[in-house]
């Protein structure tokens, strides 16, 4: 059982699906304006990868390797479908807010990969902890910049005011930066240089080494 | 119609603004000739997928589409996620094929690419962009060029640029990843001004 609840843990600092594996970025950066977006997007796409993996999992026998891709994509489309259908049901008004992105879970890199990298190899409770695993990572990936954004940006978190802004008698002037598309990526870009900086192993090796002083740097 | 192409290359550049395609936007923007084969296939397959998802949307899944057959309340809405993904797989197939028989050149040169098209969420993204603001048919031809155009520009200005700053001296924990999301915010910023112009 500790052998399992590892593919639990790894994912979410140690081999973190976006600072690590460069997965998942396309889809959910969009909706990161405001954390509470930001949440609902980190539960879909954990219960979509989740039981994605679990499923995939336990059917990985009986998939043919040529078609294998398609039926993947088949299976997590399906799920989308349910999770879109479910917030349109019961959270019709954040269904609108979070428009396509939900629909876009399916191209979510993430999930075909976690299925290709470690459903079809793996039996159906480790899978599922995996998935789950990466999903947390992602999600803490997702809240860390929607909860900066929201709070620089706006002065608020889930709505509820923390820094009053200037414009309605407080003192805060709200960051109008953090509330461009621009913003995400340099958090990310901050964030990637922080992890990385706390474990030196994750570094890239450098594509050209500079000489220095007549003589090459080995490295 | 030109306004429209113009603001879904620039204005709301999917990559930049959006945030859709970044997993392969990232991953191939090391090199210019790549960028290149793959913004050309991108564009190819989006001016090909929006009107066609834009013809099975309306004839065949929305609401009253089935009305000819006796079927006026049948809706099959919820069918367009995994219609869309069917229609990209395979026309990113066809083409394929196409490509490979009569143009066996360009084919080599798109190669690896026109697979990884079929989970760039560019693609999808911009077939469901295309439902959600009821486009018709003459929009979405001219949609899904511009929103091609729009990702392939960027992708290929970004490898230009981490093609530019390879020799340059960046902190370790940067290095690759981390400063390419610094310049693509940057990249971004700079389309972000292309919504402030006012169109004729």
């Amino acid at each position: 059982m500790s052998g399992n609840l590892r593919h639990l843990t790894e994912p979410i600092v140690g081999n973190n699906p976006i600072t690590m594996q460069i997965l998942g970025i396309c889809s959910a950066l969009a909706v990161t304006t405001s954390l509470s977006t930001a949440l609902v997007m980190c539960v879909a796409l954990t219960v979509v990868l989740a039981t994605s993996n679990a499923l995939i999992s336990a059917i990985r026998h009986h998939l043919p390797r040529s078609i294998r891709l398609i039926l993947q994509i088949t299976i997590i489309a399906s799920l989308v479908i349910v999770v879109d259908q479910v917030l349109q049901a019961y959270a019709f008004g954040m269904s609108k807010r979070l428009s396509v992105f939900v629909g876009l879970i399916i191209t979510n890199c993430i999930v075909l990969g976690r299925a290709e990298a470690f459903a079809m190899q793996n039996p159906p409770w480790p899978s599922f902890l995996d998935g789950l695993g990466n999903g947390l990572g992602y999600s803490a990936i997702l809240a860390a910049v929607a909860a900066t954004r929201e709070l620089l940006g706006a002065g608020t978190l889930l709505g509820l005011t923390v820094l009053p802004a200037a414009g309605n008698g407080g003192w805060y002037r709200p960051l109008d930066l953090m509330l461009l598309p621009s913003s995400a990526f340099f958090l990310l870009g901050l964030i990637v240089w922080a992890v990385r900086s706390r474990r030196p192993e994750q570094i890239e090796a450098t594509e050209f080494v500079l000489r220095t002083g007549g003589r090459r740097e080995e490295r | 119609m030109i306004e429209l192409f113009l603001q879904a290359a620039f204005a709301e550049n999917l990559a930049l603004s959006l945030f859709l395609g970044m997993c392969t936007f990232l991953a191939v923007s090391n090199r210019v000739d790549t960028a290149l084969g793959l913004g050309a296939a991108v564009i190819v397959v989006q001016a090909l997928t929006v009107p066609v998802n834009n013809l099975i949307y309306t004839h065949l899944l929305d609401q009253g589409a089935w009305a000819w057959a006796g079927l006026p309340d049948l809706d099959l809405r919820f069918l367009k996620l995994i219609s869309f993904i069917g229609v990209i797989a395979a026309m990113v197939q066809i083409l394929e094929m196409l490509l490979e028989s009569y143009v066996p050149r360009l084919h080599r040169a798109l190669g690896i690419f026109l697979p990884l098209i079929t989970v760039n969420c560019a693609v999808l993204g911009g077939s469901l962009f295309m439902v959600e603001r009821n486009y018709t048919f003459g929009q979405s031809v001219v949609y899904g060029a511009g929103t091609g155009a729009g990702w392939a520009l960027a992708v290929i200005a970004l490898a230009a640029i981490r093609e530019r700053i390879r020799y340059a001296d960046i902190p370790g924990g940067l290095q690759g990843l981390g400063m390419s999301f610094i310049l693509a915010g940057l990249m971004s910023l700079g389309f972000a001004a292309f919504a402030g112009i006012a169109l004729p």
